[in-house]
């Protein structure tokens, strides 16, 4: 099958998010999809699946002009999207998920028999085995959930496969198989589209890739060909400069102190100490405790052994306002869920957590207020029309600054960063990188939970490794590279460098 | 249009749609667009404005307060008794508000510290609060009583024109829309309505702005209570019930998301006034009053019907 979007246009209102956009996909490819946030993708991809209808352009599919005007036509025609947030009903079971809205029926009822038996068929052409066809969507993993997906998908007969940033939530051993899988139907002749920021993923698994910019479409280029700064130079439309912009403070004295860290089953045994103006790394697994960490040092989770010090002061911190009050700052991995309240203005979230700075007596003063937060938004170059916007019409990466600057104005003595870049495109990532140095150079302490190892490597001084809730060594990031961190987070032996372990006492004879 | 004058009509609709009604019942009726039945209008709205006020801060924190009928049922109780027992009417009255305030600081305990959620917590409380207004009074109305500053309060006039409700209603509409506006109490409630998770780990003390809102939810249908006892001149076991579902209509049709985060206290000032210019209307027009139950759910119905469309 050959899908082929040409001259594609669309607009809402006076914003013209599409422009003459060219887009093709072919059987037995993946096609990745690349383009910094606001660049068009998901508007391409909802004209592709028939949510959108284009403002001018067509939609051939084997040289036959085919107008796609409702979702109902793209399934017709073989074109199933996986989105992000993934669409199961998590209180139904797997196989009422995938047969949704066509279960088979038998004397008007539904079969459940010959539900179980296709739902097994599809889960096992995945591989999938594992997953019972009975159990309760809302139960599984989301690397499950997303088999589930896929699986669904194949269930409809999907000649064409979008998949939009399908390995955000999954575990590395879950985007293994994930790729496998989409080997495999790359094999049986489907064309899949992967949407995606992880350069790394699409080097790897992606036979082509297309780039939009602004609305407009700036190039297709075959994988094998092209590079990783060719890439990023179409999609920004010009020279990033480095990835990860250099630092060059030196830390200071020791802030933060933990020792023997436990909380209730998840961590035990944390043992480390940042400097001012240092920058500890914190790698591992998906569940190897690494956000329990953070959550306990802010006292989310609460502490079950061990001691923290801060500038030499025994914390003992139960809730986030205590946790505040003394210096502490915390970038949640979940930003919409834990970060920002996406229905209040940019100005609304940037002072949530200092708003009694520019009050008195309880009564804010709106000129305090509006002039801090011009002066945060200029400090951290958030792009945002109007501050009384709401937080939620701005970009991934500028909505993720308005946390910064959310704490930024404490400030911060301990900064707890977990996933600081996760959903952000590659400009607004080399902001942050740019932030957090600056948060460095100024004395701040900062402790980073991040998935990505080249930006762990790049941006720590120091990096713990996690494994299945201990610690599994603390490395320097100049000796340190991919494969000696990942050794240790898969419980591998290294000749690691625990400089802040406890030292081994000498047995002696 | 921009995004923000379409936002600004927006929030203005139910103001157009009270502005409809009323234009219209003054072409039908001579005697709606009278100085006289306009106040009569406003002293009849001021008992539900003052409830659907406390009631719009517990809906923005993204709850609902089912026992505020009981709460007004009780503290009136609790006055008309202290004042038939010879109390100073001024302490009876406070006594009378300060009972309601603790009835919602308890429904607030409940809900933050109890972790309970508020339908049920209140469904619970306004079984049983209501129950306890049968207990004291034996079932019969507390009369018995004469007091010049406790009639003054429902039915005395401010410069021999306006009624003291209204005057009262006005007032607390201005404290309220202040405290939303511009305290940080104010933000706090839309933070946590908005994200409550998002709003603790920025330090936000979650718990305590519950038990505030919920104790003020309390205060307010005590102080609605005083109004309805002082124009009865006698307080009844079942005085208040069925009172919270006028207060939440009106606070949705003022444009309050019931999912909590989004809303303005002017908007419930003018869904109330909404629902007592149709109640006055039909009235006037002499329709039957099982017409105006069919007629005023709706108009509710449409109005909501129309800012969902809006919102699309």
């Amino acid at each position: 099958m050959h899908v082929s979007l040409r001259g594609i246009s669309k607009s809402f209102g006076p914003v013209h998010v599409l422009q003459d956009v060219d887009f093709n996909i072919l059987g037995g490819e993946i096609h990745a999809l690349m383009g910094e946030n606001g660049a068009g993708k998901s508007t391409l991809m909802k004209i592709l699946s028939g949510v959108y209808r284009a403002d001018k352009g067509e939609i051939v599919i084997d040289g036959q002009a085919t107008p796609i005007t409702s979702t109902q036509d793209a399934e017709r025609l073989g074109i199933a999207i996986i989105h992000q947030e993934l669409n199961l009903i998590p209180q139904l079971s797997v196989m009422e998920n995938l047969f949704l809205g066509r279960e088979p029926r038998r004397f008007g009822v539904i079969d459940s028999k010959a539900m179980r038996t296709a739902a097994r068929t599809y889960l096992q052409a995945l591989g999938a085995d594992r997953i019972d066809p009975e159990a309760e969507a809302g139960l599984l993993s989301i690397g499950q959930q997303q088999m589930v997906e896929i699986a669904k998908a194949l269930a409809l007969n999907a000649k064409v496969l979008v998949m939009d940033e399908p390995t955000a939530a999954l575990t590395d051993r879950e985007i293994e198989t994930l790729f496998g899988i989409m080997q495999q139907l790359k094999a049986q002749g489907v064309a899949i589209v992967y949407v995606s920021h992880r350069m790394e993923e699409i080097f790897r698994i992606c036979d082509k890739i297309s780039v939009l910019r602004d609305g407009h479409f700036v190039g297709e280029r075959v994988i094998a060909q092209t590079s990783f700064d060719e890439v990023v130079k179409l999609m920004v439309g010009r020279e990033l400069g480095d990835r990860f912009p250099k630092r060059d403070a030196t830390p200071g004295a020791v802030r933060l102190v933990v020792k023997d860290l436990a909380d209730a089953g998840n961590i035990s045994k944390i043992n480390f100490e940042v400097r001012a103006g240092e920058v500890l790394g914190v790698a591992g697994l998906m569940g190897a405790g690494r956000s329990e960490i953070l959550k306990t040092l802010f006292g989310i989770n609460p502490r079950t052994a061990g001691t923290v010090t801060l500038d030499g002061q025994p914390l003992h911190i139960r809730d986030a306002v205590a946790a505040i009050a003394h210096g502490l700052a915390f970038v949640t991995e979940d930003r919409k869920g834990q970060g920002l309240v996406l229905g209040m203005s940019v100005r609304e979230n940037a002072t949530l957590v200092h708003l009694n700075r520019y009050a008195h007596l309880g009564v804010v003063s709106s000129k305090a207020e509006t002039t801090a937060v011009a002066k945060l938004i200029e400090q951290l170059r958030i792009r945002t029309r109007d501050a009384e916007l709401d937080v939620k019409s701005l970009s991934g990466g500028n909505q993720q600054k308005v946390v910064f600057a959310k704490w930024l104005a404490l400030p911060p003595k301990v900064l707890l960063l977990d996933e600081p870049t996760r959903g952000v495109d590659v400009g607004g990532k080399a902001e942050i990188y740019h932030i957090i140095n600056q948060l460095a150079a100024a004395g701040v302490a900062i402790v980073m939970v991040s998935s990505e190892l080249p930006e762990v490597l790049a941006m720590s001084d120091r990096i713990l490794v996690m494994h299945q809730g201990h610690q599994a060594g603390i490395f320097d990031a100049k000796d340190a590279t991919q494969e000696t961190i990942m050794t240790a987070a898969t419980g591998g032996q290294t000749a690691a460098f625990t400089a802040d372990a406890p030292p081994v006492e000498n047995v002696t004879a | 249009m921009t995004p923000q004058q379409k936002a600004t009509l927006q929030k203005l609709g139910p103001f157009i749609a009270l502005l409809l009604v009323a234009t219209g019942l003054a072409i039908m009726s001579p005697d709606f667009l009278t100085v006289g039945n306009l106040l009569t209008v406003m002293r009849q709205v001021s008992i539900n404005a003052l409830i659907a006020f406390g009631m719009t801060l517990v809906i923005l924190l993204g709850g609902i307060d089912l026992s505020v009928g009981s709460i007004l049922g009780l503290s009136a109780i609790s006055s008309a008794s202290l004042m038939a027992a010879g109390f100073n009417p001024v302490f009876a009255t406070a006594a009378g508000v300060v009972a309601g305030a603790a009835m919602g600081l308890f429904n607030g305990l409940v809900i933050s510290k109890g972790k309970v959620a508020p339908f049920i917590a209140t469904l619970a409380t306004m079984t049983v609060l209501r129950g306890l207004c049968m207990v004291f009074s034996h079932g019969s109305p507390i009369a018995g009583f004469s007091s010049d500053f406790f009639s003054m309060l429902g039915g005395g006039y401010v410069a021999g024109l306006i009624p003291v409700p209204v005057v009262g209603m006005l007032v607390m509409f201005a404290v309220f829309w202040f405290v939303l506006k511009k305290t940080v109490f104010g933000r706090h409630v839309y933070a946590v309505g908005g994200n409550e998770e998002s709003a603790r780990l920025s330090g936000v003390k979650v718990d305590r702005i519950k038990l505030w809102v919920y104790t003020l939810s309390g205060a307010m249908s005590a102080l609605a209570g005083v109004v309805l006892t002082s124009r009865l001149n006698s307080a009844q076991p079942n005085a208040g019930a069925g009172y919270e579902l006028d207060a939440i209509a009106a606070v949705v049709l003022g444009g309050t998301s019931l999912t909590g985060g989004r809303g303005w206290i002017f908007g419930t000032l003018v869904g109330a006034l909404l629902i007592g210019v149709l109640n006055n209307g039909l009235n006037l027009l002499e329709v039957s009053s099982f017409y105006q139950q069919v007629i005023k759910g709706a108009v509710i119905l449409l109005a909501v019907l129309i800012d969902r469309g809006n919102k699309k």
